[in-house]
């Protein structure tokens, strides 16, 4: 049997799993690893300029594809700063595999120099953790990450190397385990035969029926079954925040996001539904605003493959624990075997109620003379990009204009941080879905609040020439923030305004990118187009936005799902 | 309303703070806690007595539990007839010896059994359920001075065929 030593047996376990891209940032802990690393052509590894972002990287590129994510960083520092990244991706069930250093075994406990108990402090945020105290071990502790960070409701699992244990001086024999077995954990793919039986009945007797379609949709591959299903029974489709693109954002049958900032017909249609039927789908407080008063009239059914995701903020009629794409294979196959179907006069009465709360036209927004509108930037940018772009975004005002004015055609083409908000994600996401595929055209929509969290990784983008484009929404204040303030803070902007912006453009061609101010409407477009062409070059476009804009619609807190102020004047009457 | 969930874990390092761990971040209150491994020694048994608002925030702390990944199985003791054990060690101070008899008395009415003794201290060991053991703390607290008390947390059992094995 061949023998390789610790560190050479962290890279011979990645290529054995197929990894061709890692994301980290060598240290002391991890030298040995990454000497291995210099050794190997089979792994790519970029180097980031700070940690969270390699952990974002990585993310990313597991979101757009549907692999999973690499990290390598060193102990202490290296690991700690990784945090924010791995809770990025656990809130949103995102696979990762992070490695990390330790000091060596005989040290921990010591406080030793970069010493962290990274298990207990990635504990709260990870699926799984494992230390290995010995070279043998390692193989098994990888395979069994990849394993558990894939499969259920996936999420991070941290791996944490001591020193020693990494040591090129001692070798063991290696073999790459072929497969491996939890005892303790066996999660459920297919659906309840009875409870699937039970939730067709009620989804073909319902009146008012909607599908409503999360982030779980995208991550089981769901999308042929969710677009069968829905055209089946002419079901009127809402997407949450992570779920956009699941469902076609132009078809005729989508009515838009739904929650906080969804549209209108999207949250009434959910309010007057007389059947909820969620698909990956968590009924998130985004979602649902006061659950006291959630969607009166209807019965809940809910496909989730985390039984934890059931029942636990809004309780459900009819629950079926299994991966979204197999349940609605089974349920459609059941539906093809039955012939039966729902009642085509009632949904066509549910239709046109649905399309009287269209007509309302919730997104439409005055456009201006002296200021560009933020959802004209979004529009744009659909124009442009002929709506095929990759958008990554970061977290606030623009994300919610990009996720309500970008209407998403595929899955895994919208990545943005959902479930912890974490400002800093969109540049780094923006790189690792551009390694991920190097061909489509990739752009981070940003805010000037949010881009400054992680901009050092526009040095990244120099070093290995990943051409993606940022798009600016420069309102020079943190505009969520600031749009809270005018509303229920009585227009105290207590620090949410930014003194000192810099020169985007000057900063971007210190990186040797190409920046482009947009100050008027008319720049927009040139600048967007000459963006795309330049295929090489990362084009930093600052846009000054009108800073007083909001997004709208908004849900009224402490109400229901179909109260909404509509704009700075008006609201639902309630 | 008072619960005993029972929970059939892989005996590994790190699988005590999951647990833990996760009753902290979810706001969930533990009032006793025991583990330790079990006949088969890849395995650890830990009972945990917690109060809880709801039956929904029971079958969510169940559900849970399930998720750890080091957890096998989970069940709730008291839905059904069941087993509950506590042991309690304390130390009571006997000045003279009416107190000393008054205390041996008391003792063997709750079947407990004076396992040291000092010219001045009592240490007696007694088990049973939580209540027995509370009524025991307060007929001694009305006889002499308690000096330490000790108790092992909540150990159940489910009565019959039910078993929770791996």
């Amino acid at each position: 049997m061949e023998m390789l030593s610790g560190a050479e047996m962290v890279v011979r376990s990645l290529e054995d799993e197929g990894i061709e891209h890692i994301f980290g940032y060598p240290g002391g802990s991890v030298l040995d690893i990454y000497d291995a690393i210099f050794k190997t052509d089979k792994i790519e590894h970029y180097l980031v300029r700070h940690e969270q972002a390699a952990v974002h990287m990585a993310d990313a590129y597991s979101r757009v594809t549907g692999k999973v994510g690499v990290v390598l960083v060193t102990a202490g520092p290296g690991a700690t700063n990784c945090i924010t990244g791995i809770a990025t991706a656990y809130m949103d069930s995102i696979p990762l595999v992070v490695l990390s250093g330790q000091v060596p075994t005989n040290w921990i406990g010591d406080d030793a120099f970069q010493e962290t108990d990274m298990i207990g402090v990635s504990r709260p945020v990870v699926k799984h953790s494992f230390l290995c105290r010995t070279a043998e071990e390692i193989p098994i502790a990888i395979k069994k990450a990849f394993y558990l960070a894939s499969t259920g409701r996936p999420g991070p699992v941290v791996i944490d190397l001591p020193k020693d244990i990494q040591s090129p001086l001692h070798k063991f024999p290696y073999e790459y385990p072929k497969t491996v077995n939890l005892r303790s954990y066996n999660p459920t793919l297919s659906g309840h035969k009875g409870q699937i039986k039970r939730a067709l009945t009620a989804l073909l007797a319902a009146k008012k029926p909607v599908l409503y379609v999360g982030g779980g949709s995208v991550i089981a591959n769901a999308s042929k079954q969710i677009l069968a299903l829905a055209e089946k029974l002419n079901l009127p489709v809402t997407n949450t925040l992570m779920g956009l693109g699941a469902f076609p954002g132009e078809h005729k049958q989508n009515v838009g996001m739904l929650g906080m900032h969804g549209s209108y017909e999207a949250n009434l249609t959910m309010h007057n539904a007389d059947l909820i039927f969620a698909a990956g789908a968590r009924f998130d407080d985004r979602v649902t605003n006061n659950v006291d008063k959630f969607c009166p009239n209807a019965k809940i059914m809910q496909i989730d493959i985390d039984p934890t995701s059931i029942s636990k903020n809004i309780h459900v009629d009819l629950p079926i624990v299994g991966s979204v794409e197999i349940v609605l294979q089974q349920m459609l196959d059941l539906l093809d075997e039955t012939k039966v179907t729902n009642d085509s006069e009632s949904i066509n009465a549910w239709w046109d109620e649905i399309n009287e709360w269209r007509a309302k036209d919730c997104f439409a927004y005055e456009t201006s003379d002296t200021h560009i509108k933020p959802q004209q930037v979004i529009e744009c940018l659909y124009k442009v990009t002929k709506g095929d772009a990759i958008v990554t975004s970061d977290v606030g005002q623009h994300q919610m204009f990009a996720a309500n004015y970008y209407p998403f055609k595929e899955p895994r083409q919208w990545i943005n941080s959902g479930g912890l908000g974490t400002m800093g994600f969109g540049l780094p996401a923006a790189i690792g879905c551009k390694i991920a595929f190097p061909d489509r055209p990739v752009v981070c929509v940003t805010g000037d609040g949010s881009i400054q969290m992680n901009i050092q990784e526009l040095s990244t983008c120099m070093q290995y020439n990943i051409p993606v484009v940022i798009l600016l929404l420069n309102n020079r204040s943190l505009g969520m923030v600031k749009q809270w303030q005018k509303m229920f803070y009585g227009g105290r902007q207590s620090h949410s305004y930014m003194d000192s912006v810099p020169d985007f453009v000057k900063l971007s061609e210190a990186y040797n990118h190409i920046g482009i101010k947009v100050d008027t409407i008319d720049q927009l477009e040139p600048a967007l187009e000459r963006a795309f062409e330049l295929k090489d070059r990362v084009v930093f476009i600052d846009v000054a936005i009108d800073p007083e804009e909001h997004v709208y619609p908004m849900q009224i807190k402490f109400g229901s799902m179909n109260e909404m102020y509509l704009s700075k004047t008006e609201k639902t009457d309630a | 309303m008072r619960s005993i969930i029972s929970v059939l874990l892989e005996n590994e390092s790190g699988a005590l703070a999951r647990v833990v761990g996760l009753f902290a971040q979810r706001g969930y209150n533990i009032e006793s806690l025991t583990v330790s491994p079990t006949n088969d020694l890849t395995l650890s048994r830990m009972t945990i007595t917690t109060e809880v608002d709801c039956p929904a925030t029971l079958e969510q702390m169940m559900k849970q539990l399930h998720k750890l990944v080091d957890v096998l199985r989970v069940s709730e003791l008291t839905e059904g007839s069941h087993v509950e054990r506590e042991l309690m060690l304390l130390k009571v101070r006997t000045p003279n010896s009416d107190i000393r008899e008054e205390i041996k008395r008391n003792a063997d009415i709750y079947r407990g059994q004076i396992v040291d003794i000092t010219p001045n201290l009592y240490t007696i060991q007694l088990t049973g359920a939580c209540s027995k053991l509370d009524a025991f703390l307060k007929t001694i607290a009305e006889t002499s001075e308690i000096v330490e008390v000790v108790r092992s947390g909540v150990c159940g059992i489910a009565r019959g065929e039910k078993a929770l094995r791996g």
